[in-house]
């Protein structure tokens, strides 16, 4: 056992049997940040940030839900909307919250690639990364149908018959997820575990293992200059603290975080307080009839592109149907940003700037996934469903032709 | 030393089968607890009367939560191999929910038009644009006198269901 003695102030009397003297050093006063790192780096604190809100404000509101077909729209509508006190406020702010986060875990998302900070031993960064995406997505979704409306039924409907496009067990396994022939009562309460218990917790286990990750090989720069951790952190423990490149985590470089924290905080209340319909597709104000589709369905915003991508093939080729190609690319589109770290045979870390052909390709990307995501609201006819062909087409061929460019600009490098 | 070494694998391998075979009937019971409830199979034969029904204009049931559409065919549309004959009637039953995407498709003068990702489907309820990649499912039905029974199998049911996969 450790050596315990009498303590004489509080913090010693944890540091005696939690060793926290060391664990905030190794956390944060020790934990040392590139000073050559901008903006952009602070969304990992904005998105942790933006979970607790949505966690609280997901407590009080799962307080007044009655997660039943019968009840769950009322109790949404009247009771949390009208009876509760600031109910109003809660619900705006977790929805505007749930749509937030997507737009900064994109940002984040993006930075990553533009800068390489996936590549060479950071590749499980990235890979959590992708692992807290794909549950922040199934949270998403299982949150929006809570309401129970008729954008929740509807969406709920064509993501459950996704999977009816698995060859053999589709069908079986559609009526295994409902539990039901329907979306009913049973997915409603089922999902709502996912979305209230175990989505929640798996997504604060890999946010650990995300944390935990960047322990190891550090965090990228602008630069991407490879730093010498420990002698740099040398300098500036001996006080030399201008030639470090190096700074402590806490509380030199959250001050940054904490000043673009706090525009994110007034944008965010500004759309809360101002702009939170853009969170709540009016069509969702009716309830729920399964006798009855909405003329024009489409997800949130941030699935556009994917479903986009999806709905992209809406002819036959070679014999294949339209739907399983779709559906086929529509996986690819899920995975295909997880594979990054090995799709990239470029071995040196540089940021796209200096890497052109790879420059290029991060633009079209951006253009490409604007595009898919403009028109994913679209109703998918005429000349639409053709922009849309060609987007998702372009969108794959992008991950395939990317290990050839970026081998192309190793090579031009002489590296 | 060897002895001991023994003893523990073989202690080992035992928890690992007893392990291995609970594990595996966990899952078994988590996989049904997933499953339909009994009272939700059990639901549900839905009769619906069609000597009442205006041909070329179809009506919509509800059976198992799910929209069916019964046409009956007028005299100008085109005969298929899933026409329920009765009498001198031709109709055609569907489940209506589009078998890309599960949207009900409505309809329009003589089509069912999907309007989430632009299906269609003739009055024989044959996929004929977009990404559906089949007719409109049979469900299953028998007859009796001018009724149907929804959620039974009937031998007018098995043969256009045999039809439908030829
Ligand atoms: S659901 Fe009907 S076309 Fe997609």
């Amino acid at each position: 056992m450790a050596k315990i003695e009498k303590a004489n102030s509080l913090g010693e009397w944890f540091d005696q049997r939690l060793n926290t003297t060391t664990f905030t050093k190794v956390m944060m006063t020790e934990y040392w940040i590139p000073k050559d790192i901008n903006f952009l780096w602070a969304m990992g604190v904005l998105l942790a940030v933006t979970f607790k809100i949505l966690v609280i404000t997901g407590i009080f509101l799962m307080m007044y839900y009655k997660p039943d077909v019968n009840l769950a729209f009322d109790s949404v509508n009247y009771t949390i909307m009208q009876e509760v006190a600031y109910g109003w406020l809660f619900r705006h702010m977790h929805g505007v919250a749930a749509s937030v986060i997507f737009l900064i875990i994109y940002i984040h998302m993006l930075t990553g690639i533009y800068y390489g900070s996936y590549k060479k031993g950071r590749e499980m960064i990235w890979i959590s990364g992708m692992l807290l995406f794909m549950t922040f997505s199934a949270a998403g979704f299982s949150g929006y149908m809570l309401p129970w409306g008729q954008m929740s039924y509807w969406a709920a409907m064509v993501i459950t018959n996704l999977f009816g496009g698995i060859p053999l067990i589709g069908d079986a396994l559609v009526v295994w997820i409902r539990g039901d022939f329907n979306v009913a009562d049973a997915t409603l309460t089922r999902f709502f575990m996912l979305h209230v218990f175990l989505l929640p917790i798996s997504i604060m286990a890999i946010i650990g293992l995300h944390f935990y990750t960047l322990r190891i090989p550090h965090v990228n720069n602008q630069t991407s200059e490879d730093i010498d951790y420990d002698a740099e952190a040398e300098k500036y423990l001996a006080g030399n603290k201008k030639e470090s490149k190096v700074i402590p985590f806490w509380p030199v470089f959250i001050s940054k975080d904490f000043a673009v924290l706090g525009i994110f905080l007034i944008f965010y209340f500004y759309l809360v307080f101002f702009h939170y319909n853009f969170a709540m597709d009016p069509v969702n104000f009716d309830p729920a009839d399964n006798m009855v589709t909405p003329a024009h369905i489409y997800p949130e915003w941030y699935f556009l592109w994917s479903y986009e991508v999806l709905r992209g093939f809406f002819f036959d080729i070679a014999g294949f149907k339209a739907f399983d190609i779709g559906l086929a690319a529509f996986g690819f589109a899920n995975v295909a940003f997880l594979l990054l770290p090995f799709l990239d045979r470029d071995p040196d870390i540089l940021p796209a700037h200096k890497r052109p052909m790879f420059f290029a390709w991060f633009w079209v990307l951006m253009v490409d996934l604007i595009v898919l995501t403009v028109y994913g609201k679209l109703p998918p006819t005429g000349a639409n469903a053709w922009v849309g062909f060609f987007a998702a087409v372009v969108f794959i061929l992008l991950f395939v032709a990317l290990p050839i460019l970026t081998k192309i600009d190793a090579k031009k490098r002489g590296a | 030393m060897s002895n001991n070494t023994n003893r523990r694998d073989f202690l080992g391998f035992t928890f690992a089968a007893v392990a291995a075979v609970g594990g595996a009937a966990s899952l078994v019971g988590m996989k049904q607890a997933w499953d339909p409830l009994p009272s939700v199979l059990a639901g549900g034969f839905t009769n619906v009367e069609l000597s009442g029904l205006k041909a070329g204009e179809p009506t919509t049931v509800m059976w198992r939560g799910k929209p069916i559409f019964v046409l009956k065919k007028s005299a100008e549309m085109e005969k298929s191999e899933r026409d329920l004959i009765i009498g001198n009637d031709r109709f055609i039953v569907a489940i209506g929910l589009c078998t890309h995407l599960g949207c009900i498709p409505a309809w329009k003068k003589s089509t069912w038009k999907c309007a989430c990702h632009g299906g269609e489907f003739d009055s024989s309820g044959k996929q004929t644009f977009g990404p559906p990649p089949r007719p409109l499912d049979l469900p299953p039905f028998s007859v009796k006198g001018t009724q149907i029974v929804l959620g039974e199998e009937g031998p007018e049911y098995k043969k256009i269901a045999a039809a439908m996969m030829a």
